[in-house]
């Protein structure tokens, strides 16, 4: 069950001929998939497109309807493989996951299947997540499509150009007999607005029908002699129909006069940041409208050598608006000039910086510089000799603390964390590496465990150096997600070959958690079209793994710790692997919560777990803090004056997973905390015995009171 | 940080944009708001784009939408997807770091920016987690936010909203609507959330909260808690005795009065009126030697901390604490506890040798202290994790019995330590008394540094010893004050002490 669900929005793919459909991105390119005859859809999530694959496993009904095959792919590797249908049918296949990690992946596939060459059209949708909100190292899927010779688009970030970047992709594939690439950028994914529709059209080949008349061509095999003609034929035949197709079909736009000494060259992803900046210079109005010629490519590779000198005619200064390095298009269409010997002056990485994401800011002062050196005339008084004086504010750099992510109230994983530190805190600081997943925010404080993370699935496998062991064993993590992406193969069997001392602990949230909550196979809920609780333990065995211990509760904290403690001191030869299970929180509460009120409504009884801090207990030391981080564990200022630091506090927010509690016990901090279960419902005879107890209590409380001084009115 | 230059266009209707920015922190549905604020654009006529950064950012996080709008006209305009620095009309900040961060990258300029904050804090786990006070100030960012701003709207949105039972996304929708930022009805606004069809009631109600905050001003800003000033109640006879210590209390000089009553009732709760006159006593030794020049400032520092070290954290005060009756209706408020409801109540203790150890007589408690061995013993007997449910006899008669044994408490080996700990800091405190008053000051202050439970409380004493005795290195110097002061404030920037070696060997390198 996914963290979000669209099955209201789906309803909207179901739009025919002249509708309107409002909504986001994604919504919009699943809808242009359908329109388009896609007979097979597939991808793995990853944010920024973890909705895209949300929205097609909501929509898998209606595609079924269609006859269209949904997979939810392995990993990106097995989505681009799964492409493959679409070299020997005439099937137009999609698949999307993000970039550039997600085409890391998958380059194999990609590269495979761009020596094959396709039949039916091919589109790779990629999330490039890249700026503000990227969760990876930044880098270019560019790359990608330069090595393996497929096409890019990056079409301008409006409803009506990506969806009709999708019907181009499409085209564009089966014109040249080569993948494309569709490019969407983190915001675009999520952007929205209205784009008419056209009625869905079932693929005039299904995959089953396909299938039934299996198909297959010797000549479409990667293996030499073929591979020596596919290479040639991507350069005579593949690559002149494209810039035949892109030409022809006007795939790439021309804004602004044809006329004018200047001209910007822009991706067409940068367009609506570029015209923001036209429009803050008075260069172009409200509809885009403007006085600078402008050359969008929404293809940015390949690029169309003459349509670009083209455009350069009569031009003496030219700029090119090219996001993130290396400054692949600069530097082709720079060779393009010097070799036709134009003498025009070309700006790009001088003006705008060579890394980093083309903020409104950073265009603006980018363009403004160009046009500074290019059109000064252009430039209206102020932008030139800016007559009132920038006011400066105080800085606050120092005040606002940064806020990272972190893990979530109540997150299962906190504890196995929280048992990791103390046990380093006991056997001294061990070689860690990491994975990707919600449980890489470990390596952040208060935690702070863990070095590296070399990809998905790949963190005992980044521990295989030491995989020799030694006096104090290395220590790896690795997420139920990572763990059947690549993990079972790269990382566990891995250690199992080659006899590893290390210790793996994947830890088992129930979901592809960090992504959005999807299902994996060890899931634990039922999925009607997927399958699901397929344990890791099993697989683990399966693989040869001996020493494996399950862990069902990760907030039993001194469990954790002492599992930990064993598998790194046990005499044991060969890999250790923990598998530490318990529900990401933000899904179980998503789940029972509403079961729960359901419940209380209907009379049954049911105690709800919430945890306090007694302040006048708590020192204010924070050592609890510490070990945990929880966003529902903070600190408030007490109204007295002999106290000079905030308690420990615990807000509504919590949900009562034990952290706390295990943690204060288990490191011995404090007892200031307790655990208050409100019980809904009680049974009378419940009711009745509590009754007993608290009269007794009461009476003897009164009864010392009457006997004593006490402070009263305390500010808690 | 400096502003952009302001927009210059022939084309007036690229200024008819609304920029819209939403900054939140992950987890408060600012998705909720965002699509609300579409939904209203779109009804009243404009065109409209929002654009979001989820990814990891959601994970509690910093993150932020986007929203821009324009009269809905026979073209498209072309719309940003991101907030351009100086390029703001109104900014909804759901926290009050997020307002500075807003404010810091530029998003609020007083030439147009609707700047709409919530005061409540989401601490940042670098604030909560040093073990001294390490949050943010907040009235520096309120300063700040007032100079930007072209129009400013504070308030506590989340209290506003979780009062009425809805979240805060549904107040700063109502303040958006009150701050008229927006050039639609309030009704307009109401049908938004109507349309989205969850949670309608409370967020109407919430909405509407929101919303008289923007147009009529911020409530005055919530107090703390209006409970009863704390006072000493009890038994008539004993409250003669109380009245008498309050007397002497009174006597004392009018600027250590206040503080000496707090101090007062803190040690008469913790044991009796005997202890009481014992606190009077150890307070008056100090004031004797203290004068009015600098404002009894000694005597003012002595009388909170001799306070705070004769209440010491043993068994029988957090026994005493845990099973008092005011206790168990405090938490059932703060459950939210119907009366129908039953709460339970589950404690979480792990004494050690230590805490067995200064519950024995002063000599017994001494010599087994000393042994290992038996140190070692004790831990095998009572070192171990102990959940009390005491909401239930048994567990609470245990804490009932132990919070009982004030009587005994004085003659424990605890007690025996702590006072010796106090004597020990008193005299060296005030040694250089008559060459350097403020140097004084500054150790007495030192006391703050102990504190905790096991081993944060014996981390609080070493570094307390630490900061005393490179005090005395540096006693006679003209900055011997300043410096204790930051050793001491090194001490509280993280649990290890890195700040704190580092001060020391600052000082060992002048000394």
């Amino acid at each position: 069950m996914a963290e979000r669900s669209f099955k209201a929005e789906v309803e909207h793919l179901r739009k025919g001929e002249g509708d309107t459909f409002t909504g986001e991105g994604i919504l919009a390119i699943t809808k242009a998939l359908l329109e388009n005859g896609v007979g097979y859809v597939g991808g793995y999530q990853g944010a920024p497109i973890s909705h895209l694959m949300d929205v097609l496993a909501d929509a898998e009904e209606l595609m079924a309807e269609l006859g269209v095959r949904f997979e939810a792919n392995a990993s990106e590797a097995a989505a681009a493989a799964m492409l493959a249908a679409s070299v020997h049918y005439p099937i137009r296949g999609a698949v999307t996951f993000k970039g550039p990690v997600g085409v890391n992946v998958a380059s194999d596939a990609l590269a495979n299947l761009s020596s094959s060459g396709v039949t039916g059209g091919a589109l790779v949708i990629v999330g490039e997540d890249y700026g503000e909100g990227s969760s990876i190292m930044q880098e270019r899927s560019h790359g990608f499509a330069m090595k393996s010779q497929f096409w890019m688009l990056d079409p301008r970030p409006n409803l009506p150009c990506i969806t009709k970047a999708v019907k181009d992709g499409f085209e564009l594939s089966e014109a040249s007999n080569t993948p494309v690439m569709l490019i969407v950028r983190i915001r675009s994914c999520h952007v929205t607005g209205s784009f008419s529709t056209k009625d869905n059209v079932p693929p005039p080949l299904t995959v089953k029908q396909a299938a039934a008349n299996p198909q297959s061509d010797p000549k479409r095999v990667v293996l030499p002699p073929m591979s020596f003609l596919h290479e040639q034929d991507k350069i005579e035949k593949r690559w002149p129909a494209a810039e035949k197709f892109i030409v022809d079909n006007q795939l790439n736009e021309f804004f602004g006069p044809d006329d004018g000494k200047i001209g910007i060259v822009v991706q067409g992803g940068m367009y609506n940041g570029l015209i923001r900046a036209l429009q803050r210079l008075g260069l172009a109005d409200v509809f885009g409208d403007t006085k600078v010629p402008i050359y969008v490519l929404n293809v940015t590779y390949p690029l169309i050598k003459d349509e670009f000198s083209a455009f350069c005619d009569g031009k003496d200064h030219v700029i090119i608006v090219e996001e993130g390095q290396p400054d692949y298009i600069e530097q082709q269409l720079g060779s393009y000039l010097y070799k036709a010997g134009r003498q025009l002056k070309l700006y790009g990485k001088d003006v705008l910086p060579m890394a980093g994401e083309y903020t409104g800011q950073v265009m603006l002062d980018g363009i403004t510089k160009f046009l500074k050196a290019a059109a000064p005339d252009l430039l209206p008084g102020k932008v030139l000799a800016p007559n009132d004086e920038p006011q400066v504010l105080p800085d606050l750099s120092k005040t606002v603390p940064s806020r990272p992510p972190g893990f979530c109230t109540g997150c299962p994983e906190r504890p196995i964390f929280a048992a990791m530190k103390l046990t380093e805190q006991e056997l001294g600081k061990h070689q860690i590496t990491g994975d990707i997943g919600c449980h890489l925010f470990a390596t952040l404080p208060p935690f702070e465990i863990g070095g590296s993370t070399m990809g998905y699935g790949l963190g005992p496998a980044s521990n295989a150096a030491f995989d020799g062991g030694g006096e104090r064993r290395a220590i790896s993590i690795l997420g139920d997600g990572g763990f059947w992406h690549n993990g079972l193969s790269s990382s566990i069997g891995n250690m199992v070959f080659n006899k590893s001392d290390s210790v793996a602990i994947i830890v088992d949230n129930y979901y592809s958690a960090a992504t959005g909550g999807q299902d994996v196979l060890s899931s634990r809920a039922h999925n009607d079209t997927k399958s699901t609780n397929n344990p890791i333990s099993a697989a683990l065995k399966g693989v040869g793994v001996k020493w494996i211990r399950q862990i069902d509760h990760t907030y039993d904290v001194g469990k954790v710790r002492e599992v930990l403690k064993e598998a790194l001191t046990t005499d044991f030869k060969g890999p250790k692997v923990i598998v530490a299970s318990s529900e990401c929180m933000l899904n179980k509460q998503r789940r029972e919560k509403p079961i729960r009120n359901k419940a209380i409504k209907a009379g049954r009884r049911i105690d709800i777990p919430r945890f306090g801090v007694d302040s006048d207990i708590c020192t204010g030391d924070h050592a609890c803090i510490r070990l945990s981080g929880c966003p529902s564990l903070s600190l408030k200022h007490l109204d007295d004056p002999l106290r000079d630091d905030p308690v420990a506090s615990i807000d509504q927010t919590c949900v009562g997973c034990g952290n706390c509690g295990e943690v204060a016990d288990t490191a011995v901090l404090c007892p200031s905390f307790y655990r208050a279960d409100v019980v809904h419902n009680p049974s009378n005879s419940e009711s009745w015995r509590a009754g007993l107890h608290a009269k007794t209590i009461g009476w003897l409380q009164t009864r010392r009171d009457t006997k004593r001084l006490r402070l009263e009115g305390k500010i808690q | 940080m400096t502003f952009v230059l302001p927009q210059e266009t022939p084309d007036a209707r690229v200024g008819e944009i609304t920029k819209l920015a939403v900054m939140a922190v992950g987890g408060q549905g600012g998705g909720v708001l965002t699509s609300w604020i579409e939904t209203l654009a779109r009804s009243q006529g404009f065109v409209c784009q929002a654009t979001s950064v989820a990814g990891v950012a959601q994970r509690t996080g910093a993150t932020i939408y986007y929203v821009e709008m324009a009269p809905i006209s026979d073209r498209q305009p072309v719309f940003a997807l991101a907030p351009s620095a100086g390029d703001v009309d109104v900014l909804i900040a759901a926290e009050m770091m997020e307002v500075g961060r807003a404010v810091m990258r530029g998003f609020v300029t007083p030439d147009r920016t609707t700047l709409i904050g919530s005061t409540h804090r989401a601490l940042a786990l670098s604030e909560k987690s040093a073990p001294g006070d390490g949050i943010a100030d907040a009235d520096e960012v309120r300063a700040v936010a007032e100079l930007a701003a072209q129009k400013l709207i504070l308030a506590n949105m989340d209290k506003l909203a979780v009062d009425q039972g809805s979240v805060i996304s549904a107040s700063l929708f109502g303040a958006l609507a009150g701050s008229g930022a927006l050039p639609f009805k309030r009704e307009a606004f109401e049908s938004a959330i109507r349309a989205a069809g969850k949670g309608v009631e409370p967020s109407l109600r919430a909405f509407a909260v929101g919303f008289d905050v923007a147009k009529n001003g911020v409530a005055p800003v919530d107090a703390p808690a209006a409970g009863a000033t704390p006072h000493i109640v009890g038994p008539s006879g004993l409250m003669q005795g109380w009245k008498t210590l309050v007397a002497r209390a009174d006597s004392l000089p009018e600027p250590v009065q206040n503080i000496a009553q707090l101090g007062l009732q803190k040690v008469v709760d913790f044991q009796d009126c005997k202890y009481g006159s014992l606190y009077l006593d150890n307070l008056n030794s100090v004031v004797a030697r203290d004068t009015a020049e600098q404002g009894w400032l000694l005597s003012v520092t002595a009388a909170k901390y001799i306070a705070n070290a004769m209440a010491y954290d043993d068994i029988i005060r957090v026994a005493d604490l845990k099973s008092r009756g005011p206790r168990f209706d405090r938490i059932r408020t703060e459950m939210g506890a119907e009366n129908d409801q039953l709460v339970q109540l589950t404690e979480f203790f792990h004494p050690r040798a230590d805490e067995i150890v200064g519950m024995l007589p002063a000599k017994l408690g001494a010599k087994t202290e000393a042994n290992p061995k038996h140190m070692a013993r004790l831990d095998r007997w009572f070192s171990k994790g102990r959940r009390l449910r005491t909401d239930k006899l048994p567990a609470f008669l245990m804490l009932h019995v132990l919070g009982g044994m004030k009587w005994y408490r004085l003659r424990t080996r605890r007690h025996e330590v702590e006072m010796q700990h106090l004597e020990a800091w008193l005299s060296r405190s005030l040694a250089a008394l008559e060459d350097d008053y403020d140097f004084c000051v500054e150790l007495l202050k030192c006391r703050r540094l102990v504190k905790g439970y096991s081993d944060t409380h014996a981390r609080g004493l070493s570094k307390f010893d630490v900061v005393m005795n490179t005090a005395n290195l540096i006693s006679g110097r003209k900055d011997a004050a300043e410096w204790v002061a930051r050793l001491h404030e090194a001490a509280l920037q993280d649990p290890e002490g890195t700040a704190l070696e580092g001060a020391v060997k600052t000082v060992r390198s002048f000394v």
